[in-house]
């Protein structure tokens, strides 16, 4: 009995457990520790136009139960993406989802329309969130209007579902939500990492070249699992819940809150086994936790108590 | 092939101040490939510290299966590390990078190893190397003050050793440049601090060079792009090494350091 198979636009996973992006490359360092058909799906490193270097270094500090990264969206270059990076993970059974950012909207969207051509690619994410480029990325995922035309733009070339991958530096994430649903999105993918700043005990200055990173690992879990929380209840998007995830736990913690899928991110670096061992002990908990399946657990947090108890004025 | 291990503390001791020598069961030895390669310790289960501390090998034992790593104590992870007592289990990643090529000098040939700090830990499996090789060695190790002073009896076994300190408390006073401007080599491997590696490089550059690049790490496996250098041969553009996977040891010259 398969009780982690996931059917989400585009995608139709054996289990709901992928990389996320940024945090695998594309795939060809974790493919010496595993086969990489074993994982529901693997979303490769943010593609752009043109290859890009990124920023200065250092580009990570370690934090309490986390790290700032600002590695600014270096990559390939879509040429190469298609030509050398694709092709070799098509070896592997697995649907890739293909995160795609750029500087302005018709950067997207002539990633979006080549990427989503190639045989693999399965679903696009729309990097509207990252926040350590100067121009592009976040600047598209603060301003809900701003974000629903680019995924309307992306939607018109995309030949696969569009997922937009949501910023949690907002006042509001379920406007933002709302706007990209309105904007055609097929899914959404939250959440991306919380802008913060580490200073070095000796000279007083930020450790990042970049002065300021995104936060990841752990210590963003409980902002992750509210947004989704609030997200799954206000828009009738699937969600790829991200932000921590380092356990079997953990992933029935997404559910709950509303995910239908989870992307691990940090958690590869501390061990690079981490994608295989959860998908191994996912069913042993679900067993314990009395469930049959994965999917019983999703919103378990808001449905079985009804939506109105949790949303008295 | 790269394996991640609970290692056995064998033995733990601090050679200078706040600076630790410790010794692992590992059967991860038998995949080293050369010295200069580093290992990636998580040294506790809980959230913090979250990630690995990169850590270089200063000598292992391939018969016997054991590690030995040379580190300062630091930060959150190494002090953690240094309270370990033996008995204790460490989970190693390892082994990581690209090491010294211990074939690019020849019998016969002398050869500097250049270490300064906590960058001369990864000499002493190369001097060993080397001197059973035939290499003629002549070690110069540079610290800041007399207490940061370490294994300089073990690298004088296989040659010629000298000392330098900053502050002129211990063996010559000032840096190991100048020490090496009155000596005649062929070669040079070097480990340590980007500056002295920088003025290595500038000053003899028509020396067969090879250094050791130290950079802030996440995966160590070159996943996440964090340590990233330009090359050389496009100092301005889009090309990187990896100081991770593709070092720690480049050829100098090779990048932007």
């Amino acid at each position: 009995m398969n009780r982690l198979n996931v059917e989400l636009p585009g995608l139709n996973l054996k289990n709901p457990i992928m990389p996320a992006s940024g945090c695998f490359g594309f795939g060809r360092e974790y493919s010496q520790f595993y086969d990489l058909s074993v994982l529901g799906a693997i979303m490769i490193k943010a593609t752009t136009v043109e290859p890009r270097f990124g920023n200065p270094t250092p580009r990570v500090a370690e934090t309490d139960a986390g790290m700032l990264n600002a590695i600014g969206l270096q990559n390939p270059g879509l040429e190469k993406v298609l030509s050398e990076e694709l092709p070799w993970l098509s070896q592997f059974d697995v649907p890739i989802i293909a995160n795609v950012a750029g500087s302005l909207e018709e950067d997207y969207v002539a990633v979006a329309s080549e990427i989503s051509k190639a045989a693999n690619v399965h679903a696009l994410e729309i990097n509207i969130s990252c926040p350590n480029v100067k121009t592009g990325g976040i600047a598209f995922g603060t301003i809900p209007e701003v974000a629903k035309q680019l995924t309307r733009k992306v939607k018109e070339v995309s030949k696969v579902p569009v997922y937009v991958k949501l910023s949690p530096n907002v006042t509001n994430i379920v406007e933002m939500a709302r706007a990209v649903e309105e904007g055609g999105a097929d899914g959404l993918t939250m959440i991306n990492t919380l802008v913060g700043m580490r200073l070095d005990l000796k000279t007083g200055r930020p450790i990042l070249a970049n002065r300021t990173g995104g936060l990841s690992g752990p210590a963003i879990k409980p902002v992750a699992i509210r947004m989704i929380y609030e997200v799954s209840q206000a828009v009738s998007l699937p969600i790829i819940g991200m932000g921590g995830v380092q356990s079997a736990e953990d992933v029935i913690e997404y559910f709950y809150a509303g995910a239908s899928a989870v992307a691990v991110g940090t958690a590869n670096f501390v061990d690079p086994f981490v994608c295989p061992t959860i998908i191994e002990e996912l069913p042993v908990l679900l067993e314990k936790l009395g469930f049959e399946h994965i999917s019983e657990c999703k919103g378990r947090s808001w449905k079985e108590h009804g939506k109105l108890t949790h949303h008295r004025a | 092939m790269i394996q991640k291990e609970l290692c056995q503390i064998i033995s733990q001791t601090e050679i200078a101040e706040d600076i630790f020598e410790i010794t692992v069961k590992a059967s991860l030895v038998s995949q080293i490939k050369a010295p200069g390669q580093f290992v990636h310790i998580k040294v506790t289960d809980a959230l913090d510290p979250l990630l690995r501390r990169p850590i270089s090998i200063s000598s292992y034992n391939s018969v016997k299966g054991q590690l030995t790593m040379i580190y300062r104590k630091e930060g959150k992870g190494t002090t953690k590390l240094s309270e370990m007592k033996p008995g204790m289990e460490i989970d190693i990643l390892g082994p990581l990078g690209n090491g010294f090529p211990v074939e690019e000098m020849k019998i016969g040939e002398t050869v500097l190893l250049v270490g300064g700090g906590i960058g001369v830990p990864p000499l002493y499996e190369l001097s060993k190397q080397l001197v059973a090789k035939g290499v003629k060695l002549i070690h110069v190790l540079g610290f800041q003050t007399e207490s940061a002073v370490f294994y300089e009896q073990e690298f004088l076994k296989n040659g010629e050793t000298y000392v330098t300190t900053v502050d002129g408390t211990y063996g010559i006073k000032g840096y190991v440049t100048d020490v090496i401007k009155n000596l005649g080599f062929d070669g040079i491997y070097a480990c340590g601090p980007t500056p002295m590696l920088k003025a290595l490089e500038q000053l003899y550059s028509n020396k067969k060079m090879f250094l050791s690049l130290e950079e802030r790490m996440g995966c160590g496996i070159g996943a996440c792009f964090a340590c990233v250098c330009k090359t050389a041969e496009d100092p301005s553009g889009v090309s990187y090494k990896k100081v991770c996977s593709d070092g720690p040891v480049f050829r100098a010259g090779e990048v932007v350091i």
